[in-house]
Parts: structure tokens; C-alpha cells; sequence
């Protein structure tokens, strides 16, 4: 069998890398695949100094915001539900509980890797009502607004969304326009990309002078997309280039963004961490507001707020690395999360928690 | 205050099983031979020699998937467990928990493949017991075995044990076992070949203690994974272990699982698997005795005791980078993005 040098290709573009930062360079990663990624492949521990890789935003369960996480959970606890949701979200805690805990203690709560899961347990399960708790960025939308097409193509009234889906590039701008940190490039991110392409990006570089690269998920992608923006910091240039172009193509994938816009409106929403956003949740329209939980069940629960000390907001925006927050290892494990951050397993605090300590 | 309660999670066999242990039973139950917290207790017993005891209980769902069922899963569990203490294991026990209702046909499924996974293990089940509860109160079958061997004069196995410059032996690709599960389970609609790599290793360990009766350590990564038992090997040995990615063999069709559910491969549960802890000089000559055993055709050294950073695992990427392998904390679940 032949191998691939994958640890000679891997060298070759790092003496690169380090030959075009000749300055201090912040680049950040939206996605929490890459931020897994990243240490999962011991980049950071091979990357020059020059270059620090900082976390943004990326991770879905990370920016939901605790009042959905206690809506959700309320929700699991109606008579004759259940709760679909993807696994990432069970250890999330709420203000008193987590969906894990409530499964635990009987709760009908179900994990799915496609949001046609759900539809089936409706299907399956036509006595009771299926809610399914959709939380997710531009990927997992289009999947999620094919499952409500789905439900009404099958004329299943106990299908139901609570959709706490969030847009990237929204959140981009508002990270940009608190200037609260300085960053020099993004690595931005594949999946999302595939569907939504490489314009919605430009302004990154338009409006606010920095490069980005949308870049795949290998090492040796995300080393060259880490090139490609070393490259373009050095010649002064700031533009949206892809790295990951087997599957990304500038226009995105106009079927996925078809049945988005069939099903679902922007609307302003709340990021934890990064406050009311606008534009940047993605919600029924009001003509399937039938099966719009949020309206069909409006649930008055009071507002958690944020837990006390807990500094995931700051995290979320690349202000603090995670060992800077007091409660990172000391209170707040994966084990025993306080934030979002440790929970995820794409959280930011939870990859340095997990592959990070030490160094 | 919010009441602690116990979690799915704190039966996953990772960081939160063994906190469970340490904080809740060590404190009632403490003595020398307990407290090694190895696989099997070993203890003298006059003139019959050293004895391996330990104990196993199973709640597989579902009970059938391919490569096994609960039935051989709760011989072959007992058995390796007493195996990793170099024991060879003799006489097991065997306690059913049976849900009203559960049908007869079934549970005569599970006893002949039982009795099948004994007869390949070489050991006899002696003793045993039967209790019906109402429906509801279990979930069709729950069974526990224990099982008691007798340890080779001159083996000394323990987890402590491992030393720096030891060598580490894995017999076979991982994963095969969690995913065969989980996919049987059905819950993430997912569709594969997988099978279950379910059995008992006590024939292989007594091969490889003829050939290297010096063997340091042995652990069955099951529950918590390849990561979880070298970490608790570079626990009780106060060393460093550091391993290679490239090294490690994972089949194509797991990769490809855990890619779509965010998995991490060196999790994954085995049921039929094995470390190895021993000295350099030793190596060689084991690996090749595993490898002409059916059960280690795929054996080979993924990596050493150290020194450096004691108690913490370092994985080698294949990039040529490196990061800290910690014990599973709760369970792995499929990532949303």
C-alpha cells in the first residue's frame, strides 16, 4: 500500500508558514470541526509562534443562549412529548437541569443524527407530539427545512420545531464591530460554506480590510489555509479565497439555499455570548407557524441569565483564552460544566480542557 | 442545592466512573487488595496459590447485535478480566435479572451462546441464580457473572506495574465493538457491516505468557476506550505513555462512523482487545507469538512508557504534532456540525 508523507507535507508547508509571518499574527477559526481539529492534530503545537489560533463563535450549542437550552428542557417535560434533538445539546446545562438529566429520570428525549429522524417519530408516534429542537448553522439548515417539508408532505400535525438556528456571517459582523479583539484573518468554515458559498463573506475583506479562508477540515488543508492567509497578510492583500475547493464553490449550493428560503426567515436573535444580533437566527415563516413550537406552546419562563463568573461570552469572542477564565479546570470541567463552552465537544474550553492542558 | 444524582454518564466507564468509585465505594468497601483497582483482585490462598477474583455485571440494549448478544458478552467480559490479571480462569458465576414477559425462546438464545463462549474459554459456570421482577422494573435481561482463576507462579501483572522504556502491545484494530452496538441499536439510523469483536481472551494471554512471562500490564479496552485504560495504566504507574496515531489500526468502516458522529476512535469500546505492557527486550518476540494467535493476527507495538509527564497519555499525530489522550469524560455523542 502506499503512504501518503502526510508528516513530510505537513513540514514543509509549516517552514512556510513561518517563513511569511514575519510578525505577530492572530488568526480565528468559526467552527467548532476546525477548533477540534486543530488540537486533535497537534497544529497548534508544531505552529510558529508567530501565529496564535483563536476561537470564535463556531460552535452551535455554545451561543444558544440558556433561555432556549430551559425552554427546551420545559418543553421535554410536557405530557406526551418528545424531545428530538442532536446529542451535542443533552449536556447542556439549563438553570436547574440538563436534557441528559431529564432523560435519565424518564424523560422521552431522542437523539438524532438527521432531523428526518424526527419526522420518522412522529410518524411512528402519531399520539404524541414530536418537538424537535433545532439547533444548528447554515449546515444543518437545510436538512432541518427538508424535515418540515417532509412532515408536510406527510400531513403529520404532531410535528413541531423550535428552531434556535443561527447564521455565521451575522455574527462575523457584529465580532468585527465591538473591535473588543484584533485579528489578522479567519479561517472560515467548510460545511457551512458548502451551502452557503463564499460571497456572504466578502464584506469581511470589503468592509473591514481582513482576509479569509474558507479551508477544509484535514491537517493538511487547514495548514494550507493557515499558508494561504500567512500569504495574503504578507503581500498586503485582503480577499475571501477557498483552500477547500473539492466541495465548496463560490455561489454555495442553490437547492439547500432554495428549501432554506422555502421554510425559514432571518430574524434578529440572541447569541450567548455576543448579544442580539440582527438578521442572524433563522426562523419558521409565518405561514407553518403551525408548527412553530415556540408559538404553538409559549411557555413564560423567567430569564436565567448567564451563570455567575462564567466567561464564555469573552471566550466566544477570542478576547480570553480559556485558562484565563477562573473557573476553567478548577470549577468548571467537562464533567461538571458551568458554560456552554465546556460542554460542547466542540466548545472551545472543553478542547483545551480536553487536548490542551500542559502546554 | 441541587442533589447529586447518578447519571448515564457516571456508567460510561470513564473520568466520572472512577470519581463514583473513589468518592462513593472506596470509602465503605476499602482494603489492599480493592484498592489496586485492577481487573480482577488477585490473592493468595495457601496451597492452591495465587487466586483472581472479579465480578461484571451486563445491560447491553440490545441484547442481540452482530458478534454477540449479552449472553456471550457476560462470559467473555468475567473471563478477560480475570485474563488481564494473568490469571486463567476457571469457574464463573452467573445471575439473571428477568423482566415478567421476557420470552422463554430468547433467554434459551442467550443461554446456549453462554454456554458456547464457556466451552471456547475453557471455564465452567458453577453456580447461579434467577430473580423475576415486574415489567418495567428492568429491561428484558440484566445478567452478572463473577468469576474466579488461578494466577501462574512468577506473573506479576498490575497496572502499576509498567515501567519506563516498557514497550506497548496492542492486539487488533479498535472500535469494532461500541459501533457494532450502536449501530444494532438503530438510533442513529446508520447501516453497516460491523461486527462485534466479542471474545474471550484467556488463550491468548496464556500464549503470551509462555513466550514472555515478564509482562508488566494488561488491560481490555472496554468501556472508556484505548484512551481510558492507558490512562489508568500512567495512573497507577506514576509514568508517562506516549503513543502513535499512525500506529494505531481503526478499520475504514469505523473511521467513516466516527467521522459522521464526531467520535474519537480511542473511546470506542472492545470487547475482544488488549494492552500490553511490557519490556523493550521482550517486544518483539510477544508480537509475534499474538500475531499467530487467531485473536492477535494484528498485533503491534503502538508506543512506550515514560518518564516524562507522569500520569498523562500523548498521542503523536499523524502530522507529527501531539496532544493529551484523557479519559473519556461522559459518554461520546454525535456533534451537530
Amino acid at each position: 500500500m502506499e503512504k501518503v508523507d502526510e508528516a513530510g507535507a505537513a513540514r514543509r508547508r509549516l517552514e512556510e508558514i513561518a517563513l511569511l509571518a514575519d510578525r505577530p499574527l492572530r488568526f480565528m477559526e468559526v467552527c467548532g470541526t476546525h477548533t477540534i481539529a486543530i488540537f486533535r492534530t497537534g497544529i497548534k503545537s508544531l505552529l510558529t509562534s508567530k501565529i496564535e489560533l483563536i476561537s470564535g463563535p463556531g460552535c452551535p450549542v455554545c451561543i444558544t443562549p440558556q433561555k432556549e437550552i430551559d425552554r427546551a428542557i420545559a418543553y421535554s417535560r410536557m405530557e406526551n412529548t418528545i424531545l428530538a434533538t442532536f446529542g451535542d445539546l443533552l449536556r447542556v446545562p439549563g438553570s436547574d437541569s440538563s436534557l441528559y438529566e431529564e432523560k435519565a429520570e424518564g424523560g422521552d428525549i431522542r437523539v438524532v443524527v438527521s432531523p428526518l429522524d424526527a419526522v420518522k417519530f412522529a410518524q411512528d408516534n402519531l399520539e404524541k407530539r414530536v418537538i424537535f429542537f433545532a439547533v444548528g448553522f447554515e449546515t444543518t439548515s437545510p436538512a432541518i427545512a427538508f424535515a418540515v417539508r417532509e412532515a408536510g408532505r406527510l400531513e403529520l400535525n404532531n410535528f413541531f420545531i423550535y428552531s434556535s438556528q443561527r447564521l455565521v456571517p451575522p455574527a462575523i459582523r457584529a465580532l468585527l464591530s465591538g473591535k473588543k479583539t484584533k485579528i489578522d484573518g479567519f479561517i472560515l468554515p467548510g460545511h457551512v460554506s458548502v451551502i452557503i458559498g463564499s460571497h456572504p463573506y466578502e464584506f469581511i475583506a470589503r468592509e473591514f480590510g481582513i482576509p479569509g479562508v474558507i479551508t477544509g477540515f484535514d491537517p493538511l488543508d487547514i495548514l494550507e489555509g493557515i499558508e494561504m492567509l500567512a500569504r495574503q497578510v504578507k503581500e498586503r492583500r485582503a480577499g475571501i479565497e477557498i483552500q477547500y475547493r473539492r466541495v465548496v464553490r463560490p455561489e454555495g449550493n442553490a437547492l439547500a439555499l432554495k428549501v432554506m428560503e422555502e421554510m425559514f426567515l432571518p430574524a434578529r436573535a440572541s447569541w450567548r455570548g455576543l448579544g442580539e444580533i440582527p438578521e442572524s437566527g433563522l426562523f419558521l415563516r409565518a405561514e407553518l407557524s403551525g408548527r412553530d413550537a415556540a408559538r404553538v406552546f409559549p411557555l413564560e419562563l423567567p430569564d436565567p441569565g448567564e451563570p455567575p463568573g462564567c466567561r464564555c461570552g469573552e471566550v466566544l469572542q477570542g478576547v480570553i483564552r480559556p485558562p484565563e477564565c477562573a473557573l476553567f479546570s478548577r470549577v468548571c470541567t467537562p464533567d461538571q460544566p458551568v458554560g456552554p463552552c465546556m460542554v460542547s465537544s466542540e466548545g472551545t474550553c472543553a478542547a483545551y480542557y480536553k487536548y490542551g492542558r500542559g502546554k | 442545592m441541587k442533589e447529586n444524582r447518578i447519571l448515564l454518564a457516571h456508567g460510561a466507564g470513564g473520568r466520572l466512573s472512577h470519581e463514583l468509585v473513589n468518592r462513593l465505594f472506596l470509602p465503605y468497601f476499602d482494603n489492599d487488595l480493592l484498592r489496586q483497582l485492577d481487573d480482577s483482585a488477585v490473592f493468595s490462598s495457601g496451597k492452591a496459590g495465587r487466586l483472581a477474583f472479579t465480578t461484571d455485571s451486563y445491560v447491553v440494549k440490545p441484547l442481540f447485535f452482530p458478534g454477540g448478544d449479552i449472553g456471550r458478552l457476560a462470559v467473555c467480559g468475567t473471563v478477560n478480566d480475570l485474563a488481564m490479571a494473568g490469571a486463567k480462569p476457571l469457574y464463573l458465576s452467573a445471575a439473571f435479572i428477568i423482566e415478567a414477559g421476557f420470552p422463554e425462546e430468547t433467554l434459551e438464545m442467550v443461554l446456549q451462546s453462554m454456554q458456547e463462549a464457556a466451552r471456547e474459554a475453557r471455564v465452567k459456570i458453577v453456580a447461579g441464580d434467577t430473580k423475576v421482577v415486574e415489567k418495567g422494573a428492568a429491561e428484558g435481561l440484566f445478567i452478572t457473572t463473577a468469576g474466579v482463576g488461578v494466577v501462574p507462579e512468577g506473573v506479576e501483572i498490575q497496572g502499576r506495574k509498567a515501567q519506563p522504556g516498557d514497550n506497548i502491545i496492542l492486539s487488533g484494530p479498535i472500535g469494532d465493538h461500541e459501533i457494532a452496538v450502536l449501530i444494532a441499536r438503530g438510533e442513529f439510523s446508520l447501516k453497516g457491516e460491523v461486527k462485534s469483536d466479542c471474545a474471550p481472551l484467556n488463550g491468548l494471554v496464556e500464549a503470551m505468557l509462555e513466550t514472555a512471562p515478564e509482562i508488566h500490564s494488561l488491560r481490555d479496552p472496554t468501556r472508556g476506550g484505548l484512551a481510558t485504560v492507558l490512562w489508568e495504566i500512567a495512573g497507577a504507574s506514576e509514568t508517562g505513555i506516549i503513543i502513535k496515531e499512525d500506529d494505531i489500526p481503526v478499520k475504514s468502516e469505523i473511521r467513516a462512523v466516527c467521522e459522521l458522529l464526531g467520535f474519537d476512535p480511542y473511546y470506542l469500546a472492545n470487547e475482544g482487545k488488549l494492552v500490553a505492557v511490557c519490556p523493550e527486550g521482550a517486544a518483539e518476540k510477544l508480537v509475534s507469538r499474538m500475531r499467530s494467535h487467531p485473536l492477535g493476527k494484528e498485533s503491534r507495538i503502538i508506543g512506550q512508557v515514560v518518564k516524562e509527564n507522569p500520569g498523562r497519555v500523548l498521542l503523536q499525530t499523524r502530522i507529527g504534532g501531539h496532544r493529551i489522550l484523557d479519559p473519556l469524560s461522559g459518554e461520546q455523542f454525535p456533534r451537530i456540525c
